[in-house]
């Protein structure tokens, strides 16, 4: 019985940890795919650096915080299912 | 304000998730720092309404073990105490309003307090002088409601968008100023409380679909152009939309205020579990690098947040002509 307990406990935190790093890759993965389409446009049209550069910081904030959803959500995981266990 | 002496409940190397957690939750007592043992805190007001007892005002000192300056059940005073989750609870277990200033709260008036003195004062220099140059306050504020008001407002809503302006500079405002000062040491963490967002949330839901005109609430009942089969699907989601989009809103400046905060309280509460000077070297750098991004963070959601919101008043207030291939 206490092993079950904390066997499910830590395969609770075990996702937790598991999702947060693919979470990470994702906004990494998102994140660098608009950093570089904006180094591309700005190499092709200097004149527009202003522009593409804003947009692209307000992109880079809008997936951030798409990664942070799911960060939450591990969070919530790790915090109760450790609770558990004791 | 209060300087008392008490053992220290939130040592960053014993709890980081206790000390982490104290720094972004809410609570009836607004905790500066700790000089030693001693706690400089400001104990809030607590206001209960209970129909039994009607309003009543205490201070949230009178709650607190006055040694180890910490709250819990044990230390009920006149049938309510504060339990260690700093919640307000009744001895008795009746229902009752609690109205408290709690450390939220009176942030939020002081972020009201710092907009209204910076916005007041620049539409005094105008009331005073006219439509010249801006000076002093005025300055800062001009650019800031130019760009609100042609870039989000004009652009996003289309010809209607003067009368929805003030709501629009009112969330800007309110959102950019409550993150910013959420940064600084020792300030509550206001737009990270889901209850303030979601306040927001609200207040965009409301003034979004009360403006919204026949053509809007068309395309939600009844969409055009699609099979009557279709419509059974279509229907359910597109009304299940309309709470989404101010749903995201609130997730969305909740999650990345707190987040940062919480990313940064981290780095600090590494410097005490390693207890090593190389570490404390390399974590405030890191805590400076990631304090400069969470400036730009704070700039950026308040921006995203008002764009949306005029973008969702602009979908709702639009008038054009519908084709087909909609």
């Amino acid at each position: 019985m206490l092993t079950s307990i904390l066997l499910s406990a830590g395969l609770a935190l075990m996702g937790a940890g598991i999702g947060a790093g693919i979470v990470a890759i994702g906004a990494g993965l998102g994140i660098g795919r608009i950093g570089g389409q904006a180094m591309e446009s700005i190499a092709r049209q200097p004149e527009a650096a202003g522009k593409v550069q804003t947009a692209m910081l307000i992109i880079a904030a809008l997936i951030e915080v798409v990664s942070l959803f799911a960060v939450v959500v591990c969070l919530l995981i790790a915090l109760n299912a450790g609770g558990i266990a004791f | 304000m209060s300087v008392a002496a008490g053992a220290d409940p939130e040592d960053g190397g014993e709890d980081p998730t206790g000390f982490i957690m104290h720094h972004i939750k809410d609570s009836h007592e607004w905790h500066f720092f700790n000089v030693g043992h001693t706690h400089v805190t400001l104990s809030l007001p607590v206001i209960v309404y209970s129909s039994d007892r009607g309003l009543e005002f205490f201070s949230s000192s009178d709650f607190q073990n006055h040694e180890t300056h910490t709250f819990g059940e044990e230390y009920a005073h006149e049938g309510y105490f504060i339990d260690s989750h700093d919640h307000l609870g009744r001895v008795d277990g009746a229902s009752f309003i609690d109205f408290s200033i709690t450390k939220n709260v009176a942030m939020m008036f002081l972020v009201i307090g710092v907009v209204l003195i910076v916005v007041l004062s620049a539409s005094n220099h105008y009331k005073k002088h006219g439509a010249v140059a801006p000076k002093g306050a005025a300055s800062i504020v001009e650019p800031i409601v130019i760009f609100v008001r042609d870039e989000i407002a004009h652009k996003a809503i289309g010809p209607k968008y003067k009368k929805f302006v003030p709501y629009l500079l009112t969330l800007f405002f309110f959102i950019w100023v409550g993150n910013l000062i959420g940064l600084l040491p020792g300030a509550a963490n206001l737009t990270g409380n889901i209850a303030v967002t979601a306040t927001l949330a609200v207040l965009t839901f409301i003034v979004v679909n009360v403006n919204g005109n026949k053509e809007y609430w068309k395309h939600v009942f009844m969409t055009p152009g699609v099979p009557v089969p279709l419509l059974l699907v279509i229907v359910p989601v597109e009304i299940i939309g309309l709470f989404t989009k101010p749903f995201a809103l609130m997730v969305r400046l909740f999650v990345a205020i707190t987040a940062g905060h919480i990313v940064i309280l981290a780095f600090i509460a590494l410097v005490f579990i390693f207890q090593s000077y190389a570490i404390g070297v390399v974590s405030t750098l890191m805590v400076t690098f990631i304090n400069m991004i969470e400036l730009l963070v704070a700039t950026i959601q308040a921006y995203v947040f008002t764009l949306f919101t005029a973008m969702y008043i602009g979908s709702a207030v639009a008038e054009h002509g519908h084709d087909d291939a909609h």
